[in-house]
């Protein structure tokens, strides 16, 4: 009998592993020669319009509704879950509502009634209801511009999601860290920052960054309103130019690089929440000097039982 | 904090419904301050919704309980009692630490961080005087080298003793434990116990809602056997656990130890 030191190993092989891959590169490298080389892309059309003042400036408009579309439905959105959360009937009936509503309008369709709300009311007023009394009065036109109508209904519609995705993280934390934030007589507040929050982000930030992403391109729709964000000036040069097919891969590069850049933002994002998962049993950050002699010490350590 | 007077739990006519269901059933019961009560029954006896009354965590349907004689949950004036709101609440849970089945510890924060969180929210102690403190209860429990360490990294006996720790931050009058070592693995109840049995030479009032008849026979001063919500049995923990009176207790414990 040989000793174990002269057996040799040898790895299992998967051919058809090797030819799907062929196949696959083979597929990849036409798509490539196809669009690389066929001259009604016309790349130098593209080439030449991508770093275009005017198409950044459409840029600069997209990634401004995206930001606070963003912010603004994550506020909104973070009160709505809060109201459906809440013990109180009547405010989650109306959260409830509220979400029902702008879950089921279509953006464009919201964005069309806004842009129109000046036919409706023509003058915005501060003041008391059912009396006379009038603080300061706007007209319409003038508060619901391009611009605002667009950040106005894209929160609106947003936070609906947002509020929804919230509430889920929320509810995805374990009820026993509720009772122990109480038990501790923590204040809500507190409980609902520092205790449940924190957790709930872990549920949150994947789904919320889809929903972001979405947002990024669904600010494409506020064309409708005439304003000239990205998709809107693409759409503006090529009917002047009839150059179609080279602009809007400019748009399609442009929404690519905005979704890897916030794809990339998440990545990190997770990564920082994850500190707590990760396999070293000791913080690492705070205790750099003594987790050696710590680590020497250390009882066994057992998966959580329950 | 030695032979403090305080601590003194007086429960009078509780009950207690979850929709038709009765889980206390007209339940009274005195704890002298710094004794060790143990609460004994079969599951659905209704000796954890006593224990959450207690910290207001469940509110009770009817009859009253008093710490000191503070009304938890209500605020007495004249005659009559006018239910706090629930920043109220949460401030007088500061006087009864809880420590629960799962432990619960944050699992987000570090050990240490787990321990400062309460005194340092409610302005008892700065972060520094807090972080002593807490270094003195991981002293307590036996773990100060786990004080940067992530709960979920330690095991179910080493959380149970930092959930502990955690309950002792606040200086509380009262200690409750509500089945402190059943989701504990056998060879992990022991280190759990033992430091409950160190707080029951404190000083502190203990309730403790458990299982572990050796647990009470050694440091009970009262046992207390509940039977579908109602009180069957309570005394010395001698008597009760040697020469059990009603039948159920007998059963039970006939059960319990063979």
């Amino acid at each position: 009998m040989k000793t174990h030191e002269t057996i040799k190993v040898v790895p299992a092989r998967y051919p058809l592993r090797i030819v799907g891959a062929g196949v696959a590169l083979l597929i990849l490298a036409i798509v490539i020669q196809s669009v690389a080389f066929n001259p009604r892309w016309e790349w130098g059309v593209f080439a030449r319009w991508f770093f275009d003042p005017i198409i950044l400036e459409g840029l600069g408009q997209t990634l401004l509704l995206t930001l606070l579309g963003t912010v603004l439905s994550v506020i909104f959105g973070g009160v709505l879950a809060l109201c459906r959360l809440s013990s109180s009937w009547l405010l989650s009936s109306l959260a409830w509502g509220y979400i029902w509503l702008f879950r089921s309008l279509p953006l464009i369709v919201v964005l069309i009634v806004l842009y129109n709300f000046s036919y409706l009311y023509d003058t915005l007023s501060v003041g008391i209801p059912f009396t006379g009394i009038t603080w300061a009065s706007y007209q319409t036109i003038n508060v619901l511009g391009q611009f605002s109508t667009a950040v106005f209904g894209l929160t609106l519609v947003q936070s609906a999601y947002t509020a929804e995705i919230i509430r889920g993280g929320f509810l995805g934390v374990d009820h026993g860290q509720y009772e122990a934030a109480s038990a501790l007589g923590l204040p809500a507040w507190r409980r609902t920052l520092r205790i449940i929050l924190p957790q709930a982000l872990r549920t949150i930030l994947p789904s919320g960054f889809n929903e972001i992403i979405s947002l990024a391109k669904g600010t494409a729709m506020v064309y409708v309103l005439a304003m000239p964000e990205l998709f809107y000036t693409i759409q503006m040069i090529y009917n002047r130019t009839q150059e179609v097919i080279p602009l809007l891969m400019v748009g399609a590069v442009w929404y690519l690089v905005i979704t890897s850049f916030l794809s990339a933002i998440q990545y990190l994002v997770e990564r920082a929440l994850a500190k707590s998962e990760r396999r070293s049993a000791v913080n690492t950050n705070r205790s750099r000097a003594v987790a050696p002699a710590a680590t020497a010490t250390q009882e066994p350590a057992h998966a959580q039982l329950s | 904090m030695l032979n403090s007077p305080e601590g003194h739990i007086s429960i009078t006519g509780v009950s207690k419904y979850f929709g038709r269901h009765k889980a206390l059933d007209n339940v009274s019961l005195e704890i002298p301050p710094g004794t060790v009560t143990v609460i004994l029954g079969p599951s659905g006896s209704g000796k954890s919704t006593l224990l959450r009354t207690i910290n207001h965590l469940e509110r009770v349907d009817e009859g009253f309980i008093q710490i000191d004689g503070d009304y938890i949950g209500y605020r007495r004036q004249g005659d009559k009692l006018y239910e706090l709101k629930e920043k109220e609440i949460l401030r007088q849970r500061v006087n009864v630490g809880y420590v629960f089945q799962n432990f619960n510890l944050f699992p987000h924060m570090t050990v240490l961080e787990n321990l400062i969180e309460a005194p340092v929210a409610h302005r008892q102690l700065t972060k520094k005087q807090a972080t002593e403190r807490a270094y003195e209860l991981l002293d307590v429990v036996g773990l100060r080298n786990k004080a940067d360490a992530w709960s979920r990294h330690l095991s179910g006996g080493q959380q149970q003793r930092i959930a502990i720790a955690r309950a002792l931050a606040l200086k509380p009058r009262v200690m409750l434990f509500d089945e402190p070592t059943s989701a504990l693995d056998p060879e992990l109840v022991g280190e759990v116990l033992d430091v409950i049995k160190t707080l029951a030479r404190s000083g502190t009032t203990l309730v403790v809602v458990t299982h572990e008849i050796g647990f009470a026979r050694e440091v009970a001063d009262q046992v207390v056997f509940m039977v579908d919500g109602k009180i069957v049995e309570q005394g010395e923990s001698d008597a009760v656990l040697n020469r059990p009176q009603h039948p159920r207790t007998r059963q039970f414990l006939s059960k319990v130890l063979s």
